[in-house]
């Protein structure tokens, strides 16, 4: 089955607590913009890892490719 | 799973990362990106004048395979400086236009007033793109 932005969107904010994703794509290509407070102090490489984590093996399988924005947000 | 077993081609990924300032893996060659994220990463250090080993994970999956284990990333390309993940296109893009990356890798940032990443419209020496590839 085809993954959809909606769908992405409510497993990354589901995931990670607190964030507030927008999610656009195709069905293969997916553009992920993330706003969490979890990502406070962490490094681009951390906070992305938070988002791939969400989606483990699926990611470069199912969810072909899912380009990540991530902003730190007030806790 | 178990990491205690000897793994060869593991440890050749690793050996490449060590020997090699920055090291990118990605889908094709510099010359032939297989796909439009490797051909951006290529187009961005290309534009810096930065000098890069380039690993092709395309002729066996199981190169990809063991660079994500290692590297704890699930996507390709993966930029490597000074033996550490630096990120894929993504991050490397951000980095580029905000001037960290010429920082990291030890390079002035090509003329500092608007770095804009070198996607269609605004390149003028990136190689290629996905868009004149296909």
């Amino acid at each position: 089955m085809a993954a959809t932005p909606e769908e992405l969107k409510e497993r990354i904010e589901a995931g990670i607590p607190g964030s507030v994703a927008e999610v656009t794509g195709d069905g293969h290509h997916f553009n992920a913009v993330v706003s969490a407070a979890a990502f406070n102090g962490l490094s681009r490489i951390a906070q992305h890892r938070l988002v791939y984590d969400v989606f483990g093996p699926e990611v470069g399988d199912r969810i072909h490719a899912l380009s990540i924005q991530t902003k730190t947000a007030e806790a | 799973m178990s990491d205690q077993t000897a793994n060869p081609l593991r440890d050749a990924i690793q050996e490449a990362i060590d020997e090699n300032p920055v090291i990118l893996f990605m889908k094709g060659s510099p010359e032939a990106p297989a796909c439009g994220f490797s051909a951006r990463t290529v187009a961005i250090l290309q534009s810096l004048g930065a000098r890069f080993a380039a690993v092709d994970i395309l002729p066996d999956p199981r190169i990809r395979q063991e660079l994500s284990a290692l590297s704890n990333w699930p996507t390709i390309p993966q930029l490597f400086v000074d033996g550490e993940l630096v990120g894929g296109c993504d991050i490397v893009s951000e980095m580029y236009q905000s001037g960290e990356l010429a920082q990291s890798l030890g390079l002035e940032a090509p003329e500092a007033e608007e770095a804009e990443a070198p996607t269609a419209g605004g390149m003028e020496q990136a190689p290629l793109t996905i868009e004149n590839r296909l």
